[in-house]
């Protein structure tokens, strides 16, 4: 436990003695232990590393750490030994005994485990000469490699809270001009101007004022307000106590999913270790200042990441929206000048204090500046988190950082912005983006999250997927959402069954124009986006099931029927003993046959065939 | 006072009302749903929507919720309005094909059912327009009554759905339900009454003898009033 | 139980506003929220038992009834749905004979669907009382059913 820190002075010496404590030529084992790693079984890989090195009595002699996500969750588990920063990737539960041995002892690189460049084949040994992470500009996420999510001291010792004590010794109003100039515009989907709304709720009357992070990351896909959360939660917590501080507000929360377990249980030590510290709560760093940080688990429900209803939640009510003719900077939690922002605005604060906002207004477009952070998943080679400075072209994202499309599959889509946001389509992929170029294509930020979709993804089953979410997540509240988002859904189920009929397409259209200016909150009205953009881009998909009744892609199951292709066939049998309802048949080496009559189109044999020879039309 | 325009009409009102009400004292009907006197407005039904010019934006509000201001210019009849207004009524049409004050409202506004809108079977004449809750909880003080579930799962129901204990059988709720939902049965001597499946029994009146109130209404009112149970015995024409 | 639902109001300082997390812990406890506990709830809280009603019912994490020994949770975020999430929920439905939502009457598995777990570089993922399983696929799915036991499972051996 630290000992709390009175001064800006003291801070100042206790993050050179802990900088001064760190040899950067000194062996070092990092080892990521995200959720995505974790899930991998990493758990074991670190039980056994902490063994392995007390076995040679090793521990303490090299640098040990476990650090959050890295961001190339494709690859885990993942180990990074220093000083060389040598990446080992998909290492084995198995493997500590030998890294100890070969890379950490003798220098040696263990050749399996090293990252191979699908474009080149080159086998690559140093973290950072990986394309994935090479082509990226890993400004706040890039801290996560250097810290343990659970020690204040690794933060402190990369200069951590000094944004704080820097930001303390100017004029609030002067903090508040340094975001606006910076325009740091929120990242949480609207991309309103985070400088603003201080200002704003600065400027409120009314007594107290709150302090919110949204960490109710809701939107399907996206992670990486949980990845910040739970591998560098200081940071995050920094930028509110900064935040807090230029506002006026004493008292703040952080709303986070419960279904995020590591987050919630990171945070909470970081608050703790804060508090411990001198770092939050009364008379932080001796300035006289107070702020303190509460957390709220949130229940389950999409809607509540739309403020008013977050706000709802947060006094323990359902979480329905309310209409919000009074900003929520004037009139918010408790009908109290509140103040939300997302863990990703938060986390990019403290770099626009320490280093200025005209070195940040250096990063992005026009009207986007600094980086952001994507997650991006589907039909990707590389899955993972990606940060790159707004206004960088979809096409480097999916093709250069992403690595392409798995199996040589053709690209189809990319979906942006979570339930609330639309696809995009190839012929936009050179598209740079930022938060007003996604918006006039009818798509948006959002979050931040990039599905990647291939030619065996249906855009009408993507349409019906959305909407159908969207209906289980609708409040229901108010009478456009709640009754016309299910009333398209039952049409795009209808579409997809081969029930279609002439003239859906346009009623959807029309529903979705009433949906969009009637709806009473954000959810609602941008819930038809992604049946909008899918028409707007993919129209010809849409009617080729409304008016041939079959679907291009090989989705909807009412639409398609499997069959086997006699001659990429070798008869492995795989697709026979897969079968639930064996429909799928055939002597061993030769070509089997699917019985439309038992098929129950499950997908078993497709995704089980090795020589693509199940054909689904 | 400020001043404001709606359907071309030079208005002035007072700073900080809604829309809604400054429209309707001038004569102005806009059409309503969950919208009451004696209750705060929630904006769930989404007829009273308007098109409101304010500057140079023009966006569709809320007018049971927003506030009137200078220079403002309201259409409460465009054709967004319209279209949202047909949408909500059709789209309520299919939820409650039962129910007849809604057809009459269609029927006035010229709106007919969207026939690709399969008609629910379920006979729930319920819109949700949540006024039966809100004077539960807001006028009559007990929170006998509230929503469960939600999205088009959402229903008006006693918690667990079953007999509330803190129910007072005094009926407001189905007073004021608009489509009538809300059932409410008297037996024909008047002895008993049953709502929300609970049955209630009813207090003669000292001087003329008819039954008037829930026994448990009239506690409830002198709990709460500190007026003796005895004084309120006696029904409103014979007081 | 009234017991140890005081006990953990106490720990939110008997702050309504924490109704929501406080629900979350009364759930931990007794594996669901029985019907008794919302009514102590609500007495200690001083919280009408409607409106707790309406929170355990509008918040897709409070379960009313009873959940199974084993609680199987398919994520059906966006990146495990076009990886195919739906037809391993189908499979896992069919074995299991409930729907989505619901418990099996001898009480071995809850079979639920959730948002997004967001480990999305694994997708489809089955999260099988707290463990991740990624990479997730029909077969794999119904391995992973007939591992815990449940009959009827097609062997694919």
């Amino acid at each position: 436990m630290m000992s709390k820190m009175k001064s800006f002075h003291e801070l100042k010496s206790v993050q050179e003695r802990l900088k001064a404590g760190r040899d950067p030529k000194k062996p070092s084992v990092t080892i990521c232990v995200g959720t995505g790693c974790l899930a991998y079984g990493t758990q074991k890989l670190v039980d056994s590393f902490r063994e392995e090195l007390a076995k040679r009595d090793l521990t303490g002699k090299i640098d040990f750490r476990t650090s959050g996500c890295h961001g190339f969750c494709e690859r885990g588990p993942m180990v990074v030994i220093g000083p060389e920063n040598t990446f080992y990737q998909r290492v084995g539960l198995g493997d500590a005994a030998e890294i100890i041995d070969k890379t950490l002892l003798k220098g040696e690189v263990i050749d399996r485990l090293l990252y191979i460049d699908p474009a080149t084949g080159e086998k690559i040994v140093r973290e950072d000469d990986v394309p994935f992470y090479k082509k990226q500009t890993r400004l706040v996420f890039g801290l996560n490699f250097k810290v343990d999510p659970e020690s204040l001291e690794d933060y402190l010792a990369i200069d951590g809270y000094s944004a704080l004590a820097k930001a303390m010794t100017m004029q609030p109003e002067a903090i508040i001009q340094e975001v606006i100039k910076a325009n740091l515009r929120g990242r949480g989907g609207g991309g309103f101007p985070a400088g603003w709304k201080w200002d704003e709720t600065r400027k409120a009357d009314g007594e107290p004022k709150y302090v919110i992070c949204n960490a109710d990351e809701g939107d399907p896909g996206a992670y990486m307000d949980r990845s910040l959360l739970e591998g560098n939660p200081h940071l995050v917590l920094e930028g509110m106590i900064i935040g807090a501080y230029a506002i006026g507000s004493h008292e703040g929360y952080i709303y986070v999913r419960n279904e995020y377990p590591l987050a919630v249980k990171n945070i909470h030590t970081a608050i703790r270790q804060a508090r411990e510290a001198g770092l939050l709560g009364e008379n932080i760093l001796g300035s006289g200042f107070s702020f303190d940080v509460k957390i709220n688990r949130g229940g389950g429900a999409f809607v509540c990441g739309e403020s008013s209803a977050l706000f709802a939640s947060l006094e323990g009510r359902a979480g329905e929206p309310r209409a919000k003719y009074i900003h929520a900077t004037h009139r918010g939690l408790y009908d109290k000048p509140t103040n939300l922002n997302n863990v990703e605005t938060w986390a990019n604060v403290p770099f626009i204090i320490n280093r200025g906002a005209d070195w940040y207004c250096g990063i992005g477009t026009a009207g986007s500046k600094g980086t952001k952070i994507f997650s991006l998943v589907g039909k990707i080679n590389n899955t993972g988190l990606v940060e790159v400075p707004m206004g960088t072209s979809l096409r480097k994202i999916v093709f250069e950082i992403g690595g392409g499309i798995p199996e040589g599959r053709k690209f189809k889509a990319i979906q942006t912005g979570g339930p609330s946001g639309g696809c995009i389509p190839d012929k936009l992929l050179d598209l740079p983006v930022d938060f007003d170029e996604l918006t006039k294509i009818g798509s948006m930020m959002g979050s931040g999250g990039m599905i990647v979709m291939d030619e065996r993804n249906c855009m009408v089953d993507v349409a019906r997927y959305f909407t159908n979410f969207l209906v289980s997540e609708s409040c229901g509240k108010c009478v456009p959402c709640r009754e016309g988002i299910r009333r398209m859904r039952d049409i795009l189920v209808d579409i997809c069954e081969g029930k279609g009929r002439e003239g859906d397409v346009d009623l959807l259209e029309k529903m979705a124009k009433g949906i969009v200016d009637g709806a009473l909150c954000a959810l609602g009205n941008s819930a038809p986006n992604p049946v909008m953009s899918t028409i707007r881009h993919f129209r010809d998909e849409y009617e080729a099931h409304v008016r041939e009744k079959r679907c291009p892609s090989g989705v909807c199951k009412a639409l398609i029927t499997y069959s086997v292709d006699a001659e990429k066939c070798t008869g492995c049998t795989l697709c026979a003993k897969v079968c639930p309802t064996k429909a799928a048949t055939g002597e061993r080496k030769k070509a089997h046959v699917i019985d439309p009559e038992k098929c129950t189109k499950c997908g078993a044999c497709r995704e089980s065939c090795k020589f693509d020879a199940i054909i689904v039309r | 006072m400020i001043n404001l325009t709606i359907d071309n009409r030079k208005i002035e009102a007072e700073s900080g009302r809604f829309i809604l009400d400054v429209a309707r004292e001038n004569g102005i009907v806009i059409p309503t749903l969950c919208s009451h006197e004696s209750i705060e407005p929630t904006g769930s039904c989404r007829l009273c929507v308007v098109e409101a010019k304010q500057g140079k934006r023009t966006r569709i509000v809320t007018s049971c919720l927003y506030p009137v201001a200078e220079g403002m210019v309201v259409d409460t009849k465009s054709e967004r309005v319209k279209a949202v207004r047909s949408l909500v009524l059709q789209l309520l049409l299919a939820r409650c094909p039962e129910s007849g004050q809604l057809k009459e409202m269609a029927e006035e506004m010229g709106v007919g059912p969207e026939p690709r809108f399969t008609p629910d079977q379920d006979n729930v004449k319920c819109i949700l327009c949540r006024m039966c809750v809100r004077t539960c909880e807001k006028v009559v003080g007990v929170s006998a009554i509230g929503f469960s579930y939600r999205g088009t799962e959402k229903n008006v129901c006693t918690p667990f759905k079953e007999e509330s204990a803190t129910c007072i059988g005094c009926g407001a709720c189905a007073y004021i339900c608009p489509t009538g939902h809300i059932e409410m049965t008297t037996t024909e001597t008047g002895d008993t009454r049953t709502i929300w499946e609970r049955t209630f029994k009813m207090k003669a009146c000292k001087v003329c003898g008819r039954y008037f109130a829930p026994e448990d209404q009239l506690a409830y009112i002198s709990a709460k009033t500190g007026v003796p149970a005895e004084e309120l015995a006696v029904c409103v024409s014979c007081r | 139980m009234e017991e140890k639902i005081k006990e953990i109001i106490q720990q939110y300082n008997g702050d309504k506003s924490y109704l929501v997390p406080i629900l979350q812990d009364v759930q931990k406890e007794f594996n669901y929220l029985p019907k008794d506990a919302l009514c102590a709830v609500s007495t200690h809280l001083s919280v009408p038992i409607s409106r707790v009603y309406e929170v355990v019912t509008f918040y897709k994490a409070f379960s009313l009834t009873p959940k199974g020994r084993h609680q199987m949770c398919l994520c059906m975020g966006t990146a495990c749905h076009v990886r195919g999430a739906e037809l391993i929920a189908s499979n896992i439905s069919d074995i299991l004979g409930i729907k989505e939502g619901e418990t099996t009457a001898d009480l071995e598995f809850s079979f639920e669907t959730v948002g997004c777990v967001g480990a999305c570089a694994l997708g489809p993922v089955l999260v099988v009382n707290g463990e991740y399983h990624g990479h997730m696929n029909i077969a794999k799915s119904t391995k992973v059913l007939k591992k815990l036991g449940k009959k009827g499972a097609t062997d694919d051996e």
